[in-house]
């Protein structure tokens, strides 16, 4: 292995430093009574304008968002999506909201909460998943290794469901960190921001859905009134 | 001149001409100036968003050593390996070794600028492993054995039926015409590629000091897979991407969406801490985080240019700029094109070799409206000239200067030149351009006005006579 040059380069950087800064690089960048997340979209603080928010951000990033009342509703329209895309099989791992309607797909599963290969994953029609928290700001999903079925499902099948409850709806990222710091005590080894199904502007800028992620994401969204 | 300056005024004539090239690249720019202001309007106040996310970057750029320190304690508190390296041979060789020691055969790589840069690509081909590019753009570029005509956008250059035909050529694909066809040809290769790998290889976008975890932004998942699937992965970070706290996150990650992309944020933002935990069932089992200085400690000495290391590498600069939009990316024969290119690279690579860039400049000043960082990039530009021209000085500009104070301290001079003017005119229009004009360099592409009947003084004095 070659050798590492940590304390030379740990030396340029302090002899680099010993000249300041022009003042000019600085004052113009001190802003010191306001968080500075304060500048970005406004999120509002009413839930029910929240959820607005976020339906608005799913619809332009073309992220299917369904509502559901209650259980029942949740598993009505898993079992409506798996009819509609003609599931041969899924992938998942083992979570509250998911548990029951799941199972009621009747479907071969594989769960990648315990050890599975990589290959039989690649072939399921279908990832379904939990989440930390569905973000309003950005109509974005925050999911970690232990909140979604580890680092791949949510990206590897073509097809991603996540389920989320309406508590899990927070303001913007600096919520969602906070939402993780509480849960987990720290931020885990991984965490990932989905916004919308895969997608890519490489050729003519024009936009395609499912570069290499899943070409279509659903979010089942029970939401008791 | 140097090679590279004969290169740039070759290609960028070339190109300036070539007007096809022209209206292609900025037909594919006004989709992304529509979108950028449509979300820009939505932030409460993006000056002050600017001027907060330039604050983050400061305090980690003038505080460096201490924050990168935090880091590499913090990411190898979880297990990862921390590698410094000092220039781009160091890193290639360890990346290497690494791939070696783990009987590494196949690479799937991510979109990494910091890569491109140090030639880590062809470093590892080298070394006898197969190495693939995921990122749609840069697959399609490297197919194409071409450089990446843009940061963010690789590929923009080329129609879709230039992509046709590289696609039929090198991959046997049918012929497809649509975008979306292209991109499923694509999808379906890198797929296999994704299971074959035993290496990942990624960049980075930030990475945070205070939780230990980079963090990756892409908008096509191949970055997720890459650091997912393969059971080694090296992710290669600039010394400078280092932010001090995970709540600056929150603000740069929308802003370089915005700023980059015309997007609210980017589809896929990744934070990696870690190989596979205790409890993961997934996940790369080894990982390596590279720290590259390759002379940014350089341009970080120079503390008139240090906010140029606050970039985050969003392309605005370059979507905005007249000079790339006339000359497009691959004229400046440089890893970073336009703007922020032109400020960095004769730091990176040498003043005398690349100050040509910092002189083809209108110093418009678009760029430094347009980062979100606040980047005072066309006066690094004049600053680049000045140190140029202060280090070399151009022998003849001295007693051009003198001559012309002696001639403008003398009126009968200019009394008596202007009438000669009226007379040689003639013969300057003749030989304009051309090379018995010593002007030729500026005279060339700008037309002579011919000179009037009578000059201002003449008409002076008449109108005087007139009272």
């Amino acid at each position: 292995m070659p050798n590492d040059s940590r304390d030379k380069i740990l030396r340029r950087i302090r002899e680099a430093l010993t000249t300041a800064a022009p003042a000019r690089h600085r004052a113009q960048s001190t802003e010191p009574t306001h968080p500075a997340t304060d500048w970005l979209p406004s999120v509002p603080p009413d839930p029910a304008a929240r959820l607005a928010q976020f339906e608005q951000n799913c619809a332009a990033l073309k992220t299917e968002l369904i509502l559901c009342t209650d259980e029942g509703a949740l598993a009505t329209a898993l079992a409506g999506l798996a009819k509609e895309n003609a599931w041969e099989s899924l992938a998942t791992h083992d979570f509250e909201m998911g548990r029951q309607p799941v199972a009621a797909l009747n479907l071969p599963t594989l769960r990648t909460d315990q050890p599975y290969e990589v290959p039989d994953l690649e072939r399921c029609d279908v990832g379904i998943s939990g989440c930390d928290a569905l973000i309003s700001q950005t109509g974005g999903i925050l999911v970690t290794a232990t909140s979604a079925g580890g680092r791949a499902l949510s990206v590897l099948p073509p097809h991603h469901v996540v389920i989320a409850s309406a508590d899990q709806l927070v303001g913007d990222l600096s919520d969602a960190f906070a939402v993780l710091r509480e849960k987990y005590g720290t931020i885990p080894a991984f965490a990932s921001f989905i916004t919308g199904p895969s997608r890519t502007g490489d050729i003519e800028r024009i936009l395609v859905l499912g570069a290499h992620g899943p070409k279509k994401l659903t979010v089942l969204l029970l939401w008791k009134e | 001149m140097s090679t590279q300056s004969q290169q740039f005024h070759r290609d960028a004539d070339r190109l300036t001409h070539d007007l096809t090239h022209r209206s292609f690249i900025q037909r594919a720019l006004g989709g992304y100036y529509l979108k950028r202001d449509q979300e820009k309007s939505r932030y409460t106040d993006w000056q002050r968003a600017r001027a907060s996310a330039s604050a983050a970057k400061y305090e980690a750029i003038n505080h460096l050593d201490k924050y990168l320190l935090e880091l590499t304690g913090k990411l190898e508190a979880r297990g990862t390996k921390v590698f410094w390296a000092a220039d781009g041979e160091e890193a290639s060789d360890y990346i290497a070794a690494v791939a070696r020691g783990a009987g590494v055969r196949r690479i799937i790589k991510s979109k990494t600028m910091t890569g491109e840069e140090i030639h880590l690509g062809p470093a590892l081909e080298k070394a006898g492993m197969e190495v693939v590019e995921s990122d749609l753009g840069e697959f399609i570029v490297q197919l194409r054995e071409e450089a990446p005509y843009h940061i963010v956008f690789p590929s923009m250059h080329l129609t879709r039926g230039q992509i046709n035909e590289t696609f039929q050529e090198k991959l046997g694909s049918p012929s497809a015409d649509t975008p979306e066809e292209l991109t499923m040809i694509a999808r379906g290769v890198m797929r296999k590629k994704y299971c074959e790998a035993d290496m990942g290889i990624s960049g980075a976008n930030f990475a945070v000091a205070e939780t230990g975890h980079i963090s990756i932004t892409e908008n096509e998942g191949n970055a997720r897979l890459s650091t997912t699937l393969p059971r080694v992965l090296v992710s290669l970070v600039g010394i400078e991407k280092v932010v001090p706290k995970l709540e600056d996150l929150a603000l740069l990650l929308p802003m370089l969406a915005t700023a980059g992309a015309g997007q609210n944020m980017t589809c896929y933002n990744t934070l990696l801490g870690g190989p596979r935990q205790p409890g993961e069932t997934d996940g790369p089992t080894e990982f390596h985080v590279v720290l590259l200085d390759n002379r940014r400690t350089t341009l970080l000495a120079d503390a008139e240019q240090r906010d140029a290391l606050h970039c985050i590498r969003c392309g605005a600069c370059l979507n905005v700029c007249p000079i790339f939009k006339n000359i497009g990316g691959h004229a400046y024969g440089t890893t970073y094109q336009g703007p922020i290119g032109s400020v960095i690279t004769p730091h990176l690579r040498g003043l005398q070799s690349w100050k040509h860039l910092s002189f083809s400049s209108s110093l418009c000043g678009a760029c430094t409206e347009a980062c979100p960082v606040k980047i005072d990039l066309h006066h690094h530009l004049l600053q680049n000239r000045r140190n140029a021209i202060s280090q070399k000085p151009v022998w003849w500009e001295k007693p051009i200067f003198l001559g012309f104070a002696f001639f403008m301290r003398r009126p009968f001079l200019y009394r008596f030149a202007a009438p000669m003017l009226r007379i040689f005119g003639p013969v300057l229009h003749a030989i304009r351009g051309q090379i018995f004009d010593p002007a030729r360099l500026w005279t060339g592409t700008r037309d002579l006005p011919p000179a009037p009947a009578r000059s201002f003084k003449e008409f002076w004095k008449s109108r005087d006579a007139k009272r």
